[in-house]
């Protein structure tokens, strides 16, 4: 197992780690990190999301945030790590990442290290730390993936996204230790379609990885979230669905997700 | 006079006959001087880092070096193949032979890999027939080739038995790069180059199988199966 991650026997309770990504970008998974959040708040977690999306950062935007003191800053020596720490709309703690980030969008050893230390050092002071990575399949969200407990992919039902989550599912299953892998399908049109594209996305994944695999990969869905307008007003007004409109479908949705994520804990 | 540590009375007989039995002989600083301890530990650690038959290292000091591997790669981003190899149809070798010109096999092969590749990399006998060699530093350009060069030196590498008969005997290979930029373990990444050996062994031996590639690409039958209207309407 990852040594990093694994805490020491007898050791104090540490933070859970969750890496979220998505084969492709625009599905959504920021919104889903940050009501993810959100919803483990309300259930009186301490929780922190870490902008790992170190490329093209956006979390800032989704929370309507702005701060001087970011993981930029943090990484090039001006702050210390927990004064990048930030409370956000919805009970928890955000560290963005901060503009300037795009020269970190490949991962050199010194990234990598920060990274790691950032991870270790902020593991103690909270319940849930959620990774939110950038999309794709590069080395700086493969890295911030080892750095997890379990990973959670945001996908939709479109051809696209389906094709880059199952590559993304087929790259961690055959390159890094197992740990659990679960799926969040996001603008689903009918109540069954995250079934289906899980049962789709497991049906390939035994046929064409799991043979090869010492521990077969059985995708866990946490959940799916509907196709919602209020969705889209809350990311146009740039505030938190589950604070907005926490009686929305999809704000129930992601609060039962929530409620799935802690079940498994 | 043996070593006395605030009063404990250190045995050490067994220690030091297995030393004079493996050869290694009993240090030459004062008995029971703290040099002398150190110098009978660090012989204790070679002899139990060691294979007997062959001298390459055991398997148990191979994992220990892959752990360290790891971690580089994990750091520099450097490439790092790891080989599986074993020696073809050796039952058959011990059956026609005898045991004896088994073991005489199974060094000659040890010392065939260990003269094929670089001093920086590590060779170890892992198993009855199977040895492993580690390549830090090793681009996934060259590995195909290096893994082809070990394979083919052991085959025009025969046995001379007593009697002058020769005897030549092949292997198969397995390979696998270490993920960069990701930590792993050495579990997982022996067991990929194994699943490896695994493909080597049932397309015929006597070749290499590398692992394709660390990003394994998605081919047009999975994205087929993956999009496939109908299954998907099946699956409600």
């Amino acid at each position: 197992m990852n040594a990093f991650a694994t805490p020491a026997p007898g050791a104090a309770k540490v933070a859970r780690v969750t890496a979220i990504t998505s084969g492709k970008g625009g599905v959504g998974k920021t919104m889903v990190s940050a009501n993810l959040a959100a919803a483990l708040a309300r259930r009186g977690e301490r929780v922190l999301v870490l902008d790992a999306d170190l490329g093209l950062a956006n979390l800032d935007v989704v929370l309507n945030l702005s701060s001087k003191c970011t993981l930029h800053d943090v990484f090039t020596g001006k702050v210390e790590l927990l004064d990048a720490v930030l409370p956000a709309p919805g009970g928890f703690s955000v560290v963005l990442a901060g503009s300037g980030m795009l020269e970190y969008s490949r991962m050199t050893p010194e990234v990598r290290e920060k990274l790691l230390e950032s991870v270790k050092e902020l593991r103690p002071r909270f319940d849930h730390i959620l990774l939110d990575t950038g999309a794709g399949i590069s080395d700086v969200v493969l890295f911030t993936v080892s750095l997890a407990d379990e990973v959670i992919i945001v996908a939709t039902p479109e051809p696209t996204s389906l094709a880059d989550a199952y590559a993304t599912v087929k790259v961690l299953a055959t390159t890094q230790p197992s740990r659990p892998i679960r799926l969040l399908v996001n603008q689903v049109q009918r109540p069954s379609e995250g079934r289906s594209v899980r049962a789709q996305l497991q049906q390939v994944v035994d046929r064409f990885v799991n043979p090869s695999l010492a521990k077969p990969v059985q995708l866990d869905l946490i959940g799916d979230v509907p196709l919602d307008p209020t969705v889209r007003e809350a990311v146009q007004r740039r505030v938190l669905l589950m604070d907005s409109m926490p009686g929305s479908e999809a704000a129930k949705a992601l609060a039962n997700a929530a409620g799935r994520l802690l079940a498994e804990d | 006079m043996p070593p006395s540590q605030e009063g404990l009375q250190l045995q050490l007989d067994s220690a030091l006959a297995l030393l004079r039995q493996a050869g290694h002989g009993v240090p030459e600083a004062p008995e029971g001087s703290p040099e002398w301890l150190q110098s009978v530990i660090d012989r204790l650690v070679d002899l139990s880092s060691r294979d007997p038959l062959t001298g390459l290292v055991n398997r148990r000091y191979f994992e220990l070096s892959l752990g360290r591997e790891v971690d580089r790669v994990a750091r520099s981003g450097e490439s790092a193949l790891v080989l599986m190899v074993d020696i073809d149809h050796f039952k058959r070798v011990n059956d026609t032979w005898g045991h004896a010109v088994g073991d005489q096999v199974i060094q000659l092969v040890g010392q065939t890999l260990a003269d094929t590749v670089r001093p920086m990399d590590l060779v170890a006998r892992i198993g009855g027939e199977e040895f492993a060699v580690m390549l830090p530093n090793c681009p996934a350009a060259f590995g195909p080739q290096v893994a082809d060069r070990v394979r083919r030196r052991v085959a025009r590498s025969p046995v001379t038995l007593q009697s002058g008969q020769q005897i030549s005997v092949t292997v198969s290979i397995g390979g696998a790069f270490a993920p960069q930029w990701v930590r792993s373990t050495p579990t997982l990444w022996m067991q990929r180059a194994d699943l490896q050996l695994y493909r080597a062994k049932n397309n015929g031996r006597d070749r290499v199988c590398l692992e394709p590639s660390a990003m394994p690409q998605v081919s047009a039958e999975e994205k087929g199966m993956l999009l496939a209207a109908t299954s998907w309407q099946d699956l409600e």
